[in-house]
């Protein structure tokens, strides 16, 4: 299916992935980060239950230690 | 439009600062400069030799909190500004009672979990509210590594959202203040935008 991922379109397998699915197939590894899908945020306790879909819009931003 | 009509509209906001150290710090001196009518900064550090290398503080201040510092710090830059300054350790709990009614939010923390915390706490608790977040300033040089990324109206993100600050890339005056600058550039940015609520305040 096709997403817009931070902005870039994005061809992943599968036709309906929950947000660790994703962050698999996508080795996202870090665990400090924001998922938002369509602009909802997804808190860390749904990513194994919040869906992307074909067409979603998915951000998903990395927090960097150091202030 | 000249500074003194932009100043008259930003004394009309309330910025709520998340953390007092080298983003937090920074932050609030330019926003403090800016006129941004009340800044209301929490922080429950004290000041440590180690962070006069980029948190805006003076060796004469070491051991004070950072909050209590910081509004001294302001009050000599601008004495217009009203500090609200909390010395609190921030949580899902205390976030949306400390930082009721600002307009906009500045994340400063340090460690990632703590800013993946104020992010998700006040998306979930403040509606509406737009965060602007740091993440990625650590170590010198490579000026083009910093960006700047607006999610949606209500999260911004300032950093090169790469390096991690740690030992061997420590945290500097010149890219945390790079990134503590373009926080306050989007605040601002923002509430240029924004009505002033006169029946409110």
């Amino acid at each position: 299916m096709k997403i817009i991922l931070n902005n870039r379109d994005e061809e992943l397998t599968g036709d309906l992935l929950t947000v660790t699915e994703m962050l698999i197939q996508k080795k996202f590894s870090y665990r400090m980060r924001i998922v938002k899908i369509n602009g909802v945020l997804i808190p860390k306790d749904q990513y194994d239950s919040a869906l992307i879909r074909e067409g979603d819009t998915v951000h998903m931003i990395y927090l960097m230690s150091g202030g | 439009m000249r500074f003194s009509a932009v100043k008259d509209h930003l004394s009309g906001f309330r910025v709520g600062i998340a953390g007092a150290g080298g983003l937090g710090s920074n932050c609030a001196v330019a926003l403090a400069r800016s006129g941004i009518g009340t800044i209301v900064i929490s922080d429950f550090d004290i000041v440590e030799p180690a962070n006069l290398n980029r948190q805006y503080y003076f060796t004469s201040q070491v051991g004070e909190y950072k909050t209590k510092a910081l509004k001294e710090n302001i009050a000599r830059i601008n004495p217009d500004i009203t500090v609200l300054a909390y010395t609190e350790k921030l949580g899902r709990t205390n976030i949306p009672a400390l930082f009721a009614g600002c307009d906009v939010i500045v994340e400063a923390f340090d460690s990632d979990e703590m800013k993946v915390m104020l992010i998700e706490t006040v998306l979930a608790e403040m509606p509406g509210i737009p965060v602007i977040a740091g993440s990625g300033l650590a170590g010198w040089g490579n000026n083009d590594s910093i960006k700047f990324r607006k999610i949606d109206d209500t999260l911004y993100i300032c950093g090169d959202e790469t390096t991690t600050a740690g030992e061997d890339l420590p945290p500097m005056a010149p890219r945390v203040g790079i990134v503590a600058n373009m926080q306050a550039n989007t605040v601002i940015e923002i509430l240029m935008k924004k009505n002033k609520d006169y029946f409110l305040r």
